[in-house]
């Protein structure tokens, strides 16, 4: 049986357990005992113990199923093959699979002992886990069958169970966390093996195209992130000179000088700018903004990249006004009448008051704001990904086309990688250094939003 | 000590010209960026509508065509397997040649180029919809190729016309036109093809239908787990350090640049437990890591919403503080949750680039039939074509982003009205 199949069917066990256990239970009380708890908790128990079980092991199964099939056939492959590289024996393994599902391939003689041992395989671990699962849903209800009695804290263990179960989802967010240090912090340090970490974050020519094969002659890629990381700050730079003072100043008239009805409309207007798919702006950069900006610097006279850094930026610039906006919109309400009051007493003007006493006393509430907006610029994708270039130019015209850490991630990553050629893995560096500078700036943002909230509470 | 001439009265009368010269400059300064951020939207909308709008027609050309039995070599009792076979492209080749009469092998080629290579699968269709149409005259809307669709929409009577079409083409076109054969229907194969090489060709129904499969999956693993963790973390943790460390980590991940759930993805999900490439299945996986913090922060805003009252009333008659929680704030607080599980919804379906890490960029003609099959997803879509070079794709680019913005509008409005019917106030 498929997945599936099998999951439907221990649902469908799960639900009949249910009804076992209820039907048992009333039966129970039928005799006249008292039950601890209602007839429906020792359902509920019931069909806990036949669901969770074999719905764990079919999860684990699933994870565990191709790494092991796999590890099993190397030994299988010929001698030849198993002494070469890890990608050589990579690609002898997804040859097998494509034999064993008998997909076009011309035959291979010396991988046939290996393509029988898979097809074998994978009619034993079929058989073997569909056999598992449905008894161990079974067994479920027989155990459980056998322990439902009168004075059984049915309720008690219902809720200790669910009680783990909801621990456990709250977890995935943490797992989560760990899952993304885990996978870029293996590559990177693979990475680093290679390539040293100096190099790499001090070297100022990127050129990640490594010799496909390792008697070809040609460049042997250079890896110093430099260029990227100067290409992430000016394009973010220029969305940032956009975003803070537009959407600073739409917070500022919005809070303080907009009438409800504007503000009523405006406020939901101006965040749609924010749920718009990034995929949208990076076409209307690159399509739009991008021929313009050319066009415009033409006529001045100036030489423009049709790939500048200024389109991309401008563009992200907008995407980011909503998020500067809505936050510094909270602060500067968080702030209390009483300090404008106490302003317009002394005679302030509505601006000068916002001026020297509203945007202080929010000044870190709004810094946190910016940061988060800076994390959210350094961590945009498509907009670069499409309209800004490819070519690590070391520069700060912003008229010139640099490219960013997201675009190089991009990039190198897109289509079929080698998961040993340093060309694959310094995406994974990349995304590292990506991670941790977001991570930073947001958990500093959060913190100094969060103080900054209670202080006026 | 003050030796000027004027009083602080004076002073100050005189410096509030100025000030409120400020005043008025500084309003002015608020109200342009309110509207400069509101003229972006306009624009962007406007831009992508100007460029899309067109999109939605297709340029055919309607003629008359003799379903040749002979020239196809098949009779009324052929199967479908021997229509298909049959040489249609020949016959629609034949069949412009004798109207046109192009003079050469140069020109042949020209007017054969016109025509898309939909039309003979058109033709097939119909043949094996209904066999009898053999021997018999049938009046079609053929479609053009891209090139004679963007010149007939587009360049007609302006001056940069035939960069793409050949001046014997516009003089066929121009004929056409005169004999009221070249217009334009609703494009209905946009919304019912997969992918193809061929502008004219290419649909979005292989996307959506990803896109469906891939929220589909996201959408049953985050919400019962989000729900679960927001009802934990509000009902249940215990102020500890644990508890803070988990807030802490949700906090940040809804911030994390999306990207770097791809960078799990393609490590962990595909390297590690060798989920297949390119399917709604990991797609759904890495999307639903993406918006359970979304999820999971929404779900305790509406569970903290939830008056006290009704626990304490709950609790007064001898519930179970599980029972308190799923049979009176679970309910309660469930529209609150909805609504935030709609809205991360809507961030998935607008999410591009850690799908693009794990593989659903592959161009995929076929529409995938379940969550395992190759397929792309609709922002990808979009991704893919505007890197294509022909033209129409420009326009097919924005007509899918209007599709796009559909949904996503529609999600919005959803969610909008869900929290006005359902909300309660306290």
């Amino acid at each position: 049986m498929n997945y599936s199949s099998l999951i439907i069917a221990v649902l469908i066990l799960l639900g009949g357990a249910y009804l076992l256990g209820r039907n048992r239970a009333r039966a129970i009380a039928s005799q006249g005992m008292r039950l601890h708890s209602l007839p429906t908790h020792y359902g509920a128990l019931m069909a806990l113990w036949t669901g969770l079980p074999p719905l764990l092991l079919l999860l684990i199964w699933g994870l565990a199923e191709a790494p092991v099939i796999d590890h099993l056939l190397i030994a299988q492959l010929p001698e030849a093959i198993q002494q070469g590289s890890s990608s050589d024996i990579q690609l002898a393994i997804s040859k097998v699979h494509n034999l064993a599902i008998g997909s076009g391939i011309s035959a291979a003689p010396e991988l046939e002992p290996a393509v029988r041992h898979l097809i074998e395989l994978q009619e034993r671990t079929l058989l073997l886990h569909s056999g598992m699962v449905l008894s161990l849903a079974l067994l479920g209800i027989a155990l459980t069958w056998r322990r439902i009695k009168a004075d059984m804290r049915a309720r008690t263990e219902v809720e200790s169970i669910v009680r783990r179960l909801l621990f456990a989802s709250s977890g995935v967010a943490v797992l989560t966390t760990l899952g993304i240090l885990a996978s870029v912090l293996y590559e990177a340090w693979q990475f680093f093996g290679k390539v040293s970490p100096f190099e790499f974050l001090f070297g100022t020519t990127w050129s990640p195209q490594v010799a496909l094969r390792a008697d070809q002659s040609g460049s042997s890629g250079s890896f110093g992130a430099v260029p990227l990381f100067a290409g992430t700050l000016l394009i973010s730079l220029i969305a940032m000179f956009i975003a803070v003072p537009v959407g600073l100043m739409a917070a500022i008239y919005l809070s303080e000088y907009a009438t409800p009805t504007i503000r009523q409309y405006a406020k939901p207007a101006l965040e749609i700018l924010a749920g718009i798919p990034t995929v949208v702006y990076g076409f209307f950069a690159a399509l739009t903004v991008a021929p313009v900006i050319r066009e415009l610097g033409e006529s001045m006279g100036l030489t423009v990249s049709s790939e500048s850094a200024l389109a991309a930026g401008l563009v992200m610039g907008i995407m980011i006004i909503p998020f500067v906006s809505s936050l510094s919109d909270d602060v500067i309400n968080a702030v209390p009448q009483s300090l404008r009051d106490g302003s317009y007493g002394l005679g302030a003007t509505k601006s000068e008051t916002v001026k020297e006493v509203v945007i202080p006393a929010a000044l870190p509430g709004i810094v946190g704001a910016i940061m988060l907006a800076v994390s959210r610029a350094i961590g945009e994708t498509m907009i670069v990904a499409m309209a800004a270039g490819l070519a690590a130019n070391l520069t700060a015209n912003p008229l010139d086309s640099v490219t960013t850490v997201t675009v190089q991630i991009v990039t190198l990553l897109v289509g079929d990688q080698e998961f040993d050629s340093p060309k694959t893995l310094a995406a994974f560096a990349l995304g590292l250094v990506l991670f941790l500078v977001t991570l930073a700036l947001n958990f500093v943002a959060l913190k100094v939003v969060q103080k900054y909230r209670e202080q006026y509470d | 000590m003050t030796n000027t001439s004027l009083s602080t009265r004076e002073k100050v009368e005189k410096s509030m010209v100025r000030r409120r010269a400020a005043e008025k400059r500084f309003r002015t300064y608020g109200m342009a960026s309110v509207l400069f951020g509101l003229l972006c939207l306009v624009g962007l909308f406007g831009d992508i509508i100007n460029k899309g709008a067109s999109a939605f027609r297709q340029t055919v050309i309607q003629t008359e065509i003799l379903i040749d039995a002979d020239f196809l070599g098949i009779n009324k009792k052929a199967d479908d397997q021997e229509i298909r076979n049959a040489d249609f492209e020949g016959l629609i080749k034949q069949h412009f040649k004798a109207m046109v009469q192009p003079q050469g092998r140069g020109e042949r080629r020209q007017l054969y180029s016109m025509i898309s290579a939909g039309a003979a699968w058109q033709l097939q269709e119909a043949v094996i919809a209904d066999p009898s149409l053999l021997g018999k005259k049938l009046s079609v809307n053929l479609i053009a190729d891209d090139d004679v669709d963007q010149w007939f929409k587009h360049d007609r009577g302006t001056e940069l016309h035939n960069n793409r079409m050949s001046e014997t083409q516009v003089k066929w076109l121009e004929q056409w036109i005169d004999q009221d054969m070249l217009k334009t229907q609703f494009n209905t194969l946009f919304f019912v093809n997969g992918d193809s090489r061929e502008p004219e060709l290419a649909g979005i129904r292989g996307a959506i239908t990803g896109t469906f499969l891939t929220l589909l999956v996201t959408f049953l693993l985050s919400f019962p787990i989000g729900v679960a963790a927001a009802i934990y973390l509000e009902e249940f943790a215990p102020r500890n350090k644990i508890t803070e460390f988990v807030e802490i980590n949700i906090n940040n991940l809804a911030a994390v640049p999306s990207i770097t759930f791809g960078l799990l993805g393609l490590a962990i999900f595909i390297n590690i437990f060798g989920v297949a490439r390119s399917t709604p299945l990991v797609g759904g996986l890495v999307l639903t890591l993406m918006t359970l913090p979304t999820i999971i922060i929404s779900g305790r805003a509406a569970i903290k919403a939830v008056p006290p009252s009704i626990r304490e009333a709950a609790f007064g008659l001898g519930a179970s503080k599980m029972q308190v929680v799923f049979h009176h704030v679970l309910p309660l607080a469930l529209p609150g949750m909805l609504t935030g599980t709609i809205i991360g919804m809507a961030q998935a379906l607008g999410e591009t680039a850690p799908l693009l890490m794990i593989g659903m960029v592959a161009f995929v003609v076929d529409v995938p039939g379940f969550i395992n099959d190759p397929s792309t997803v609709l922002p990808v879509q979009i991704f893919l074509w505007s890197d294509s070079p022909e033209r129409a794709f420009m326009e097919r680019t924005s007509g899918a982003i209007m599709v796009l913005l559909g949904f996503l509008v529609t999600m919005n409005t959803a969610a909008v009205m869900l929290r006005r019917r359902l909300e309660r106030r306290w």
